[in-house]
């Protein structure tokens, strides 16, 4: 695997993770590396368990069982002064982007600057801009994240998910519920990033046009099975995978109704 | 064989007679093969064609062939709507259903007890972080307690001090119109000062900040929550308690001593205009017997009292916004619960100060 993606090594490895609420399995014995400098896309239906994995891929959650490491440091038992540090080397853009909301976007992008770094305000005000400027959202750094649209909210979750210019990058469906045009542009801003800084990415979506356009693996989930049930390139996939159910998402084929 | 022939409009509105219908229908007769007629059939809506669906399904429990003639195509249309697979499946488990009282007062006990020992957990983790705070000054976020010192002190001073002046208003005419009896009119100052500076400056204040403060820290981390705003604090690798609790606990801790300073003093005001206007006390006089009624012990005990009840308004305030799971609705029970909690302990505190008070004095 590691010859035919063209990178030099695991960062982030999930081995048999099992996630239960009581009687209810979301996730049963999932296991998935991702390489340094890829973008891995986790997709699936909606309620299969691609943001509980992803969250549990975060330390946001402690796993029923299994494994998370993160470049080699088990995260699912670590102290919370190491899971601090593995924090800082990562960047998450959450579904509701997770601005806070009563913060402007200078100070929301200043924040991990201002708290993680002894650099003079002067700088930490350019860095600021530059990352703002990074996601085309120049000009709006006195507004409140209830002023932006949503693409915008996305995009300044992303700046200030970069803000310590992370290692790994992880995106929670970011491209949900936005026009083409936005979408496209994120798109863009994902892949620029990815190819600009060598970060590493990890994104949940169920967009198949994003999944195409920006992936160059996949891992599905799928409900029924709670699990992993195909990974590798979507295009691939979409054309060969022995699973119905991986082609029929991808074909975007309905299930059939027993009729009257 | 039985022929039934249904005309006109099978929709919502006489659904229920008709399944009455089917089912005496079914009970009275055992037909060999049933028909069901749609040729005049004008309209039917998604519930006229899960009558259709139901007999169908009551026909096939008793062994009855059926078969359907002279379907119009606008009702295919509709029927073909419905997933019969999933009209038969079992409804899912009903996660808000009783199981019973036993089980229910299992459940509430249960909850209960966890309650109190995320509570007791929360609360040491809040303690460990206030000393940490305290020794590592440099960490605590100054501006943020400056403000919520200006939202729950300078915001709340206003009705706090119109509350205390009318309350030491009202002891005083109250207590002049016995004491008055007794030609002891200058001791109606005693009383105010020592009602207000024991027992009620302290919780008046508590109550108010509890109701105006507490439930707002509930609201604001809640809401925080709910935004994925406190997953994304601890992504970026900060510690919510201390980013978000720490600030509050501090700014209560400054500010609720000397609401209750502000307290003691427009009661001490609410009382000497009746004193002076009802008594005929001069300001001098009222002034000078307030002071000697009041001891610093006095003064003391309800500074201490108020630091412990601005602790508990906010400890408690924090606790439930960090509690909530879910949306709108858990915000708003987290915010009422953040108020009866926090008065239920500031009384049990007040209670528990009365007695070590008694004894220390």
């Amino acid at each position: 695997m590691r010859s035919e993606q063209g990178q030099d090594g695991i960062v982030i490895e999930v081995e048999d993770l099992s996630v239960r609420y009581g009687e209810n399995v979301v996730l049963n014995d999932v296991s998935l590396e991702v390489y340094r400098g890829e973008i891995l896309i986790v997709a699936g239906a909606s309620g299969c368990g691609k943001s509980t994995l992803l969250r549990h891929m975060i330390g946001l959650a402690v796993p029923s069982g299994g494994r998370v490491r993160i470049n080699s440091i088990d995260i699912t038992t670590a102290p919370e002064e190491t899971m601090r540090r593995v924090r800082r080397g990562i960047g998450m853009l959450f579904q509701s982007s997770g601005l806070l909301g009563s913060m402007t976007l200078a100070e929301n992008v200043a924040l991990p600057l201002s708290e993680f770094t002894d650099l003079p305000g002067t700088v930490i005000d350019l860095i600021v801009r530059m990352k703002l400027s990074l996601v085309g959202l120049e000009g709006y750094e006195e507004y409140l994240p209830a002023e932006l649209s949503g693409g915008m909210k996305k995009r300044a979750g992303i700046a200030r998910a970069m803000a310590l210019d992370p290692q790994i990058l992880f995106l929670d469906e970011p491209f949900s519920g936005l026009d083409p045009v936005t979408s496209a542009e994120l798109e863009l801003l994902v892949k620029e990033i990815n190819r600009g800084m060598g970060t590493t990415m990890v994104i949940v979506s169920h967009e198949l046009e994003a999944i195409f356009n920006v992936a160059r693996r996949i891992v599905m989930l799928d409900k029924g099975k709670k699990g992993i049930i195909a990974q590798g390139d979507p295009r691939v996939l979409k054309e060969q995978s022995p699973d119905a159910l991986v082609r029929r998402f991808f074909n975007r084929e309905i299930e059939e109704r027993e009729r009257f | 064989m039985t022929r039934l022939s249904l005309s006109g409009h099978v929709t919502l509105e006489n659904l229920k007679p008709m399944m009455a219908e089917v089912e005496s229908l079914f009970e009275g007769t055992r037909p060999g093969k049933l028909t069901i007629d749609l040729q005049a059939l004008q309209y039917v809506d998604s519930a006229g064609a899960l009558f259709l669906v139901r007999m169908q399904e009551e026909a096939a429990k008793r062994s009855i062939p059926v078969e359907i003639a002279h379907m119009p195509p606008r009702v295919r249309s509709v029927i073909e709507l419905l997933d019969r697979r999933a009209i038969a499946a079992p409804p899912g488990p009903d996660k808000g259903g009783s199981a019973g009282v036993i089980e229910d007062i299992g459940m509430a006990s249960a909850s209960f007890l966890d309650d109190i020992a995320r509570s007791i957990t929360f609360g040491g983790s809040l303690i460990s972080e206030v000393v940490l705070s305290i020794l590592h000054p440099s960490t605590v976020r100054w501006k943020d307690v400056l403000q919520y010192m200006k939202k729950v002190g300078v915001d709340g001073l206003p009705i706090l001090g119109l509350i205390s002046f009318l309350l030491g208003l009202i002891i005083a005419f109250m207590s002049s119109l016995q004491l008055k009896q007794f030609g002891a009119n200058l001791y109606v100052a005693s009383l105010v000062a020592i009602a207000m500076v024991r027992e009620l400056g302290p919780i008046i204040t508590a109550i108010l900040v509890a109701g105006r403060s507490g439930s707002a820290f509930a609201a604001e981390i809640g809401t925080m929550k709910v935004n994925e705003e406190i997953d994304a604090l601890v992504t970026m690798g900060f510690n919510p308690m201390r980013f978000l609790a720490i600030p509050k606990v501090f700014a209560s801790l400054i500010v609720v001593p000397l609401l209750t300073f502000f307290s003691d003093l427009f009661a001490i005001l609410g009382g000497m205009v009746v004193g002076v206007f009802g008594l005929n006390l001069t300001i001098h006089t009222y002034a000078v017997q307030t002071s000697w009624a009041l001891e610093v012990f006095d003064i003391t005990s309800g500074v201490v009292k108020s630091c412990v009840f601005a602790v508990l308004i906010a400890g408690i305030g924090c606790q439930r916004g960090f509690q909530v799971r879910g949306g709108a609705e858990a915000v708003g029970n987290a915010t009422t619960s953040a108020v009866v909690s926090a008065l239920f302990l500031i009384i049990v505190a007040d209670s528990t100060f009365a007695i070590i008070l008694n004894y220390v004095r």
